[in-house]
């Protein structure tokens, strides 16, 4: 197997392990837009990375912060819906980042691998992020685990039961933007929160159980990656969404397979 | 008052966006001793046990608590959502990890044992109050918070769940703050009636407040026949005119 094939997959590996259980969490807590929403400012932290001349999955994930903390500000002046605003910040965030850019003429970026992803350049260096990211990120959501799953079924009781909400919504904020860094690479901006979303959705009609979904949603992440490279690679397909139609093929595999009836 | 309090709420004032939700209110619940919260919609009944409990900061007043005191609370109406797998049995212990034996007595405990592998989606309204029951006395607790705790429970199923949170207060000695819709069931169980409305209207023994002009101006006669009904069908006595039930020593459950 060619090099470069090893770390494409390697890397899909990697951010479809640590995609499947964030995914599943953003689902129950029903914040596919605001995960969207995140990715969109990539851009912008990938053009902040490059003006400060840092790492940009840095960059990423301090502007995923910035703009999450936006997003609470704004929600504090009532009379805008949340998804209204997550379409402002979504959209002018992108934008802001296409802009500035521009304006950095020193500095080349690769728009269209930002944007899609170029899963096939990914280099050792980039391996050492998504795994290191990526394992980092499971292991701070194991430790969240059972916090978490209980300010998702009710905020206030588990407040009541002692559960510190305010830090553990910020702790799983920063997940999803360390994801979306890492991720980047794989997908591209424009299509990280289906490798979120799609797996984890693919998994809940087989699942009993919250971690028995995020581990199938895992599973399918990764089946998603070798069945998308290797349909790029025999079709000569662009191989980013080529990952996403395999895991969106994957999900309606999923719909026609029956299960055991739930009460 | 004999026993230990265990929450003491004074003189709390409480506006949100400008608009007056609670007006000096006070309020304190000892251990064994049911404290219910009657008024009509929209009157702070849910406000104030959220202010009790810690979740919402008032704007003045004093609010305080046994220190450490272990506290449970059954939120009114929790719907888990459909995407995420859960079992009665994880459920009831997100917020205390717990031995399965431990969470099938507790469910015992409130007649809902059957449905402890069930998915938390499938089981019925009734079902889902008993569980949630079931959650908060996992935590042991000495101050009980339940709001509107009998919706969605069928006639039949509302009487026993009265009378298995009135069974609580003596069995496990604990403070237990409530609020309901259910005069009727609240006159004829609880040791003290807050009538809400904003402020508080009249307060004291249910058979004072029903009694309370300002208790009838709320309620009305509708209010007074209930607890009619009521004394009716437990203790045999006749009314008919609706009136208040004069003989009511009204400690008829135990």
């Amino acid at each position: 197997m060619d090099d470069f094939l090893l770390r494409a997959l390697l890397g899909g590996f990697g951010v479809a392990l640590a995609a499947g259980p964030l995914g599943t969490f953003i689902i129950w807590r029903r914040m596919a837009y605001f995960g969207d929403m995140l990715a969109h400012s990539g851009l912008l932290g990938v053009a902040l990375g490059a003006i400060l001349r840092v790492n940009p999955q840095l960059g990423v994930v301090f502007t995923c912060l910035l703009v999450a903390l936006a997003l609470v500000l704004l929600q504090r002046q009532r009379g805008l819906a949340t998804d209204t605003l997550l379409g402002i910040l979504a959209h002018a965030t992108l934008s802001l980042g296409l802009v500035t850019l521009a304006f950095l003429e020193t500095v080349r970026v690769d728009l269209v691998g930002y944007l899609f992803g170029d899963i096939l350049a990914i280099t050792t260096a980039d391996l050492c992020w998504i795994w290191g990211g990526g394992v980092l990120a499971l292991g701070v959501l194991a430790g969240l685990w059972r916090p978490l799953l209980a300010i998702t079924v009710h905020e206030e009781l588990a407040q009541v039961e002692g559960v510190a909400v305010f830090p553990v919504r910020l702790a799983f904020m920063l997940l999803i933007a360390v994801v979306i860094a890492v991720a980047m690479k794989v997908v591209g901006i424009l299509l990280i929160t289906s490798l979120l979303i799609i797996p984890a959705a693919a998994a809940r009609r087989f699942a009993h159980s919250p971690e028995g979904m995020a581990a199938l949603a895992s599973l399918v992440g990764g089946a998603a990656v070798g069945l998308g490279l290797w349909a790029s690679l025999r079709w000569d397909t662009p191989a980013g969404p080529s990952v996403v139609v395999a895991a969106s093929a994957l999900f309606a595999l999923g719909l026609a397979i029956p299960t055991r009836s739930r009460r | 008052m004999p026993s230990e309090p265990l929450l003491v709420i004074e003189k709390v004032n409480l506006a949100i966006r400008g608009n007056p939700i609670l007006r000096d209110v006070s309020l304190r619940v000892t251990a064994g001793e049911i404290v219910a919260l009657i008024g009509p919609n929209g009157a702070g009944k849910s406000t104030l046990a959220r202010v009790a409990l810690g979740l919402i900061r008032a704007d003045s007043g004093r609010i305080w608590r046994k220190p450490g005191a272990r506290v449970g609370y059954m939120p009114q109406r929790l719907m888990v959502d459909d995407t995420l797998p859960l079992s009665v049995w994880r459920f009831t212990t997100l917020g205390t990890p717990t031995s399965r034996a431990r969470v099938r007595e507790a469910l015992a405990e409130v007649g809902a044992a059957h449905v402890l592998d069930a998915p938390v989606q499938g089981i019925s309204g009734g079902e889902m109050q008993r569980v949630l029951l079931a959650r908060a006395l996992l935590r042991e607790p000495e101050l009980l918070v339940l709001d509107e705790p009998i919706q969605g429970v069928d006639l039949n199923g509302q009487y026993e769940l009265y009378d298995l949170i009135s069974g609580l207060r003596q069995r496990r000695g604990c403070g237990i703050l409530m609020v309901s819709h259910e005069l009727h069931l609240v006159m004829a169980t609880t040791d003290h009636v807050l009538c809400l409305n904003r402020h508080v209207c009249c307060s004291g023994h249910p058979d004072h407040v029903a009694r309370d002009p300002a208790y009838l101006a709320l309620f009305g006669l509708d209010g007074a026949r209930h607890l009619a009904i009521y004394h009716h069908h437990h203790d045999h006595q006749h009314d008919l005119h609706g009136a208040v039930v004069e003989s009511a020593e009204t400690e008829t459950h135990g």
